[in-house]
């Protein structure tokens, strides 16, 4: 190493970057998600080679089924941090929905009304926090705590214990399910996590909404004296993030066929996690929703890999994490200084 | 010079065209703060295709009265007439609509996006109601031609230098069909090339008929690219002139007008002399300066000698006292003290070299509020000494009480609040913590503004007697009365640069002052 630097002294480290991504035509903004991509394909070589059955269509079909839930929370806080904010009621926000939805399903409320009626909730949660940082301009890590707290709370209000969910209906959407090309196995889950992330791309990129998320993000003062409708975009972060967090809730508790008010103890962090992996600035207006779910594959793919490699403790899945989160948020800060 | 016609100036019925309608109208405009009138029945009127100058000192009401404009801060009464039309906006969003765009200082784009998605955001054209990328960019590219601007609509914004990105926020303002277009202080960190293309733009502008609100503190500037200016003092409009017909000393005795409060028996003369050719000065600069802040200068204080810096606000006088205090580090140029070159790093490497530094912001960089009269003045001699060597408390007690005295601090209560003191007495207490540590270089930036007569002159008598005892004073003030009086030699600052010294004698007035401000030493 020492040889090769020292056998080129003039090479400026500046350019060398922007020539790499010139030639490989990639823009700078894209370089964060292209660094999560190579993880990802990283990823499935190592299983691939240390496994037989790895590389199977199942494996990775399975990663959607499994972190749909995840994908759909992931897709709600980028929209929140893509403003410079944070969202840490997620977790509970996603419990209290199952837990309602359990609790109502049983109670014998048709299902038709629940599921829309739990997403509410998570949307009004969510409604509260963007007013408690826009209107009384609190700090969003303390606005979302609280929620988190109160959500959580209400929780264990309408029922300690966990419910199980029998209703025919939402038994029936729950375990819905088709083959794509043949092998490649959807459930409903999948196909409204996939529908919720066209619909939070094409407000990101193809609406004055989406435009105005980033332009907050990359200052909010600027934006305002742009004449961009800063407040109302503000609470419409947070009203996103909740509705996803409850519409999370709903596929967890079609996931586990039951509601219970201990799910998602830290899922919050687990969705920033993914966000943050996904090449999305935790300062804000960078990053992209397709890059979160990028996040999510791969977290899920570690955690795939611990379950095969079987001898490990899951807390390797953990290690991993935060070691992959560390390497990727120093990269960022690299990318950023390099920039100014 | 006689500055004694500014007020009776006043505006000249001649100086605006009666057969244009203005764009812009506003009369009367009053806005106060807590506590303070920052505008006070200000009238200001936009002639379609003309650039207009805003002149003013800081804290004159420009920025004030171009927030009023914008909408970003609410009126109080006065009206506001654009194309005739009354209006009062309640954000930069709804003035936009009506045509009037403002590119500020720091340029407000967002970095994190594109050239093309700054220029267009808010205004993208639709398709079936979503954005439409290629007409987007397309546009965005239309516009930046429009300019003169060769760059990549693609390309991020943050990637270009300050200059360009200016020159996107006004196609940024042309995008709205701009009638109005406000620069405020467009050019403070552009150089020379820098500013021409700019103002080759600006004058296109103005040519298609777009009114121009030019904001700067570059006097040249001004003189080149307006056609006529408002100048306002302390929230105040003091006329409007064509700007052929001003001269620029005019507008600078206009500017800063007379200063009469302080009343002739409490006037401190600075009775004692220096030679300055004996002996080399305690601080001597040498080409001294520092990118972005201020140009090189060289400067010498000696000792017993009180150096004066007279300029314009934002003309640069702050960022010397900087330098040398080691509250900046200076990029180019050498600094001595007492003979030795030294590097300032920290300003604790200046107080190490026994030099004081009184800052123009009391409030954030001098005094602490929360604090006591006794524990403000001993904090800098204690620092001093180092957190582990607590001064003995009779020792405090004394050190107190002699300066309580000797600079007449009122109340005379060591245990006051320091935030209960009057900002003269404030001030004092600020200058006795200094003078505790016994500084041989007193560096003063504006210690007298915002106190009251009295407190004044005693300040100014404290800084006339620490020279007499042999003490380097460099005084910072914007009242150039005081500077003349008390300084020895005199250093004229302008656009950041200093452009001329002048030895103080009997014969030099504050005309002479204003003369070398207005005319930048080059007479």
């Amino acid at each position: 190493m020492t040889t090769l630097a020292s056998s080129r002294p003039g090479a400026p480290s500046p350019d060398r970057v922007p020539s790499v991504g010139r030639r490989l035509r990639v823009d700078r903004r894209y370089l964060p998600v292209v660094g999560t991509l190579v993880v990802f394909v990283l990823l499935l070589v190592v299983g691939g080679a240390r496994y037989d059955n790895f590389l199977s269509v199942g494996v990775l079909a399975n990663l959607f089924i499994n972190n749909a839930f995840l994908i759909v929370l992931a897709v709600g806080m980028t929209f929140v941090i893509l403003t410079g904010g944070i969202d840490l009621s997620v977790g509970s926000v996603l419990a209290l929905s199952g837990v309602t939805a359990a609790y109502l399903l049983q109670a014998g409320v048709p299902a038709g009304v629940v599921i829309p009626l739990v997403v509410l909730v998570g949307s009004l949660i969510g409604l509260l926090v963007g007013a408690m940082v826009h209107v009384f301009e609190v700090q969003p890590f303390i606005a979302t705590l609280a929620a988190m707290f109160f959500a959580r709370g209400l929780c264990f209000l309408i029922a300690p214990e966990s419910i199980p969910i029998d209703d025919e209906t939402f038994v029936a959407l729950a375990s819905w399910d088709t083959w794509a090309g043949g092998q490649w196995r959807i459930t409903s889950s999948v196909v409204i996590a996939l529908v919720v992330v066209a619909v939070a791309f094409y407000l990101l990129h193809y609406t004055q909404f989406g435009r105005t998320v980033y332009a907050i993000g990359g200052g909010e003062q600027s934006a305002k004296l742009m004449g961009l409708p800063v407040a109302r975009t503000k609470v419409l972060v947070y009203v996103i993030s909740g509705t996803c967090a409850g519409l999370g809730g709903l596929l967890f508790a079609m996931f586990s066929r039951s509601g219970y008010s201990l799910t998602g103890v830290g899922m919050e962090l687990d969705a920033i996690a993914a966000v943050v992996i996904g090449g999305t600035l935790l300062t804000g207006g960078t990053g992209f929703v397709l890059g979160s779910v990028l996040g999510v594959l791969v977290l899920g793919l570690i955690q795939t890999i611990i379950t095969f490699e079987g001898t490990l403790s899951s807390w390797w899945t953990k290690i991993v994490i935060g070691a992959l989160l560390l390497v990727f948020v120093v990269l960022q800060r690299l990318l950023a200084l390099r920039r100014s | 010079m006689t500055p004694s016609d500014a007020g009776a100036a006043g505006s000249t019925p001649d100086a605006r065209p009666q057969d244009v309608r203005p764009v812009v109208e506003m009369t009367g405009i009053s806005i106060e703060f807590p506590g303070v009138k920052a505008l006070d029945g200000v009238d200001l009127r936009l002639l379609p295709g003309e650039v207009h100058a805003l002149m003013g000192e800081n804290g004159a009401g420009k920025s004030t009265l171009i927030k009023a404009l914008t909408g970003v801060y609410g009126i109080d009464s006065g009206e506001i007439l654009v194309d005739g039309e009354p209006h009062r906006f309640s954000g930069p969003g709804e003035a936009q609509a009506a045509g009037i765009a403002t590119v500020y200082q720091e340029v407000n784009l967002c970095e994190n996006l594109t050239v093309a998605e700054n220029i267009m955001l808010g205004n993208e054209p639709r398709r079936f109601g979503a954005i439409d990328w290629p007409r987007t960019r397309r546009r965005a590219a239309e516009h930046l031609a429009t300019m003169g601007l060769d760059v990549d609509p693609a390309s991020s914004l943050g990637s270009h230098s300050i200059a360009v990105q200016q020159l996107v926020a006004i196609s940024r303002a042309m995008v709205v069909d701009a009638k109005v277009l406000i620069l405020d202080e467009p050019t403070s960190s552009l150089d020379a090339d820098e500013v021409a293309r700019l103002f080759d733009v600006v004058r296109r502008l103005r040519d298609q008929g777009v009114a121009i609100l030019f904001v700067s503190h570059f006097i040249e500037q001004v003189f080149d690219l307006s056609d006529r200016m408002t100048v306002l003092r302390n929230g105040a409009r003091v006329g409007e002139y064509r700007t052929a017909e001003l001269s620029r000393t005019e507008l600078v005795s206009r500017m800063i007008g007379r200063s009469m409060e302080v009343l002739e028996d409490l006037e401190v003369r600075t009775e004692h002399t220096v030679d300055t050719a004996q002996g080399a000065p305690f601080v001597q600069a040498v080409g001294l300066g520092r990118r972005g802040s201020v140009q090189a200068f060289d400067l010498d204080v000696h000792e017993g000698e009180v150096v004066g810096l007279a300029g314009l606000l934002g003309s640069g006088r702050t960022e010397v006292a900087r330098l040398l205090a080691g509250a900046d580090r200076a990029d180019t140029g050498t600094l001595s003290v007492k003979g030795t070159l030294t590097r300032l790093r920290t300003p604790r490497a200046a107080i190490e070299r026994k030099i004081a530094f009184s800052s123009e912001d009391r409030k954030g960089e001098g005094v602490v509020g929360d604090l006591t009269v006794r524990e403000n003045i001993v904090l800098g001699l204690q620092a001093e000494r180092g957190w582990l060597r607590p001064l003995p408390g009779r020792q405090v007690d004394e050190i107190v009480h002699r300066y309580i005295e000797a600079l007449n601090i009122r109340p005379a209560n060591p245990d006051a609040l320091l935030r209960n003191l009057s900002g003269g007495n404030q001030q004092k207490v600020l200058l006795a913590r200094w003078l505790a540590t016994a500084p041989e270089l007193f560096i003063l930036d504006e210690p007298t503004r915002g106190i009251d007569v009295g407190a004044k002159a005693e300040i100014q008598r404290l800084v006339s007697d620490l020279a007499g005892r042999g003490m380097a004073v460099l005084f910072i003030s914007a009242e150039l009365e005081e500077v003349v009086r008390l300084s020895h030699r005199i250093a004229v600052m302008r656009d950041r640069r200093k452009v001329a010294e002048l030895t103080n004698t009997d014969t030099v007035g504050v005309d002479d002052v204003v003369e070398l401000i207005a005319s930048g030493g080059d007479r």
